[in-house]
């Protein structure tokens, strides 16, 4: 899985608060909605900028805060293909993985905003299509890829009624 | 190697010998969702080809982050809760019984050993009876409510040692905003904090819960303490079943050891807009405020209203402040009703609002406005978390608040507490 896109850069403890305001996920379960407020609070204009197969890249403690899913949803459905951060919050990571969208750890301090990127999952590999600059992921554990590979835990738990990741926790 | 409690509580769950690292499958004793993750728990689950609960004894559904409905987009979330429940034989905890995390402990739903999980980020307060629980997403809890089980990468585990004894008008919230500040926001991002030491088990139960709610305000998965009488106490006034307390090995494996006295220790403040950005209380003394809070899961217990109470006793709020209580439940209200703590609250100034979560996540309830100062018993203050980003938000200890409320700036709430307590009659470790 090879993905090319721009990159949308923001800061270190972007919280699920600045994500999707609290104000706005109570009322709605309808995601495309939600996206249109994602990051608005950072950058009114971000969903207008963002365009299909973009990535989020961030620095430190992406995504810290609230068990929120809609936070990686509405980031999804904005159009953002993945994200990449330095390290991410333990719960928008875990959420990330069960909804489908790939996070990856990497040093983004070597990211400027526009620059472009194709992005390796497999290979844990991100290539900086601007400078040319390569960097490397840590590779996710084998569970979080067998969920990512089946396109989320629904799709998992669609596909196989429950948990089946046996194989991957060896 | 001996093991953590984590590493303990997520084996017998297993059935595997969970060590950090590694990847299980494990069975849960309780699954809790609120508002704001269940409705999107339950499309989640129709799309996953759910159709029954696994275990419907061992799920809760609790309406409290817009409990009354304030519109009609969120009238129609609670809806989909209740047909739900109905449909599937789950309980739920409709509006006005509290917020999740008061409910969940006090209905007793959690016992020493015990694996929980809830669909909201504090659900890790309930490590304060030495269950492991753990905060996940809505799509996490679909697969709890067909299968029974979630999957789990074991924590490394933190141990932070408590020396030493709080003084008068200090309290728990001020010993943790204390470690937040000192571990900062994402310094056990992954683990599992064990809290431990003469600090800890000299505090009440509920003042132990409001040092658990906060771990994830360091990062951690789960925070945790080990059973004591005390906690044995309280659960068995609640819980009948079996349980079984778990205590970590004496050779288990830490990432991290840190030890800090407690007897130094001064009220403390987290500055906006970060939980980690704690003070004595001293450094922002004087700063203006316009809305005060006490309530919450971190501290909107019967004790904390006690506390509030004691240094509001026959005075005034501050006519520039409005202050907001939310007791965390129907039982904290009724409990609080019947002691008078009530009366003297609402007499000082104080507007009640219903048990639930309050103003804390800027639902309904006392949104702040452009340019206001709030002091808050919450655990956040991130911007815009009270649904106004040119709010800034402090947070403190239910004694804080209170004198800060009867001033209308923030100010030491130890003169209001010796001067109403005697110094050293009353212990600071209550709240
Ligand atoms: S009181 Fe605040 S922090 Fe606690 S569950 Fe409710 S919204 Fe979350």
């Amino acid at each position: 899985m090879k993905y090319q896109g721009k990159a949308h850069v923001f800061g270190d403890d972007i919280n699920t608060d600045y994500i999707i305001s609290g104000k706005y996920k109570f009322k709605t379960l309808d995601m495309k909605e939600l996206a249109k407020h994602v990051m608005e609070d950072l950058d009114p204009e971000f969903y207008e900028k963002v365009q299909d197969g973009d990535f989020l890249v961030a620095g430190r403690n992406f995504g810290c805060g609230s068990s929120r899913e809609q936070a990686p949803l509405a980031l999804k459905h904005a159009g953002i293909r993945a994200v990449l951060a330095r390290s991410f919050a333990r719960l928008f990571y875990r959420n990330a993985i069960n909804t489908g969208l790939p996070v990856v750890e990497c040093d983004t301090d070597e990211i400027s905003p526009g620059d472009r990127l194709e992005v390796d999952l497999e290979a844990g590999k991100i290539r900086n299509l601007t400078t040319g600059k390569v960097l490397t992921s840590k590779p996710l554990p084998p569970v979080m890829l067998k969920i990512l590979g089946d396109g989320g835990l629904a799709a998992h738990f669609l596909k196989y009624g429950d948990f089946h990741l046996t194989g991957e926790m060896e | 190697m001996g093991k953590t409690i984590a590493e303990k509580i997520l084996s017998t769950h297993s059935g595997q010998d969970a060590r950090a690292g590694d990847t299980v499958v494990a069975e849960l004793d309780h699954v809790m969702g609120q508002d704001g993750t269940s409705p999107l728990t339950i499309d989640v689950f129709r799309k996953m080809g759910g159709r029954t609960v696994a275990y419907p004894e061992r799920v809760s559904l609790v309406i409290d982050h817009s409990a009354p409905s304030p519109n009609e987009g969120v009238s129609s979330l609670h809806k989909l809760m209740r047909d739900f429940a109905r449909e599937q034989g789950v309980r739920l905890y409709d509006i006005g019984s509290g917020v999740c995390h008061q409910l969940i402990p006090e209905q007793g739903h959690v016992f020493p050993g015990a694996l929980v999980v809830g669909a909201d980020s504090h659900s890790c307060t309930y490590g304060a009876l030495n269950a492991f629980s753990t905060g996940v997403g809505s799509t996490d809890m679909a697969a709890a409510l067909i299968s029974g089980k979630m999957w789990f990468r074991v924590p490394e585990t933190i141990r932070l040692l408590i020396n030493g004894t709080l003084q008068p008008g200090v309290f728990s919230k001020d010993l943790i905003l204390h470690l937040v500040g000192d571990m900062t926001a994402d310094g056990a991002t992954y683990c599992a904090v064990e809290f431990a030491g003469e600090a800890i088990q000299a505090l009440s139960i509920e003042a132990r819960f409001t040092i658990t709610n906060m771990a994830i305000e360091m990062g951690a998965k789960a925070g945790l303490m080990e059973a004591d009488e005390k906690t044995l106490r309280w659960v068995n006034e609640r819980y009948h079943g079996p349980c079984q307390p778990v205590s970590p090995d004496p050779d288990a494996e830490y990432r991290e050891v840190r030890e800090y006295d407690a007897s130094r220790l001064e009220p403390q403040v987290a500055v906006p807009h970060r939980v980690d950005r704690v003070v004595p209380v001293g450094e922002v003394e004087g700063t203006p405020i316009q809305q005060a809070v006490i309530g919450t899961c971190t501290n909107g217990r019967l004790e904390d209203l006690r506390v509030a109470a004691r240094i509001l006793k026959g005075k005034k709020v501050n006519p520039d402040v409005r202050l907001i209580v939310a007791p965390a439940s129907r039982r904290v209200l009724l409990d609080a009703i019947a002691d008078g703590t009530l009366t003297t609250i609402i007499e000082a100034g104080g507007a009640v609002v219903t048990p639930g979560c309050g103003p804390c996540v800027g639902t309904h309830n006392g949104v702040p406005s452009n340019g206001e100062n709030v002091i808050s018993t919450a655990n956040r203050n991130f911007k815009g978390r009270m649904a106004n980003s040119n709010a800034f938000i402090f947070l403190a200890s239910p004694a804080t608040v209170a004198a800060s409320a009867l001033e209308g700036k923030i100010v030491d709430p130890r003169k209001y507490w010796q001067y109403e307590s005697g110094a050293g009659v009353v212990r600071g470790g209550s709240g």
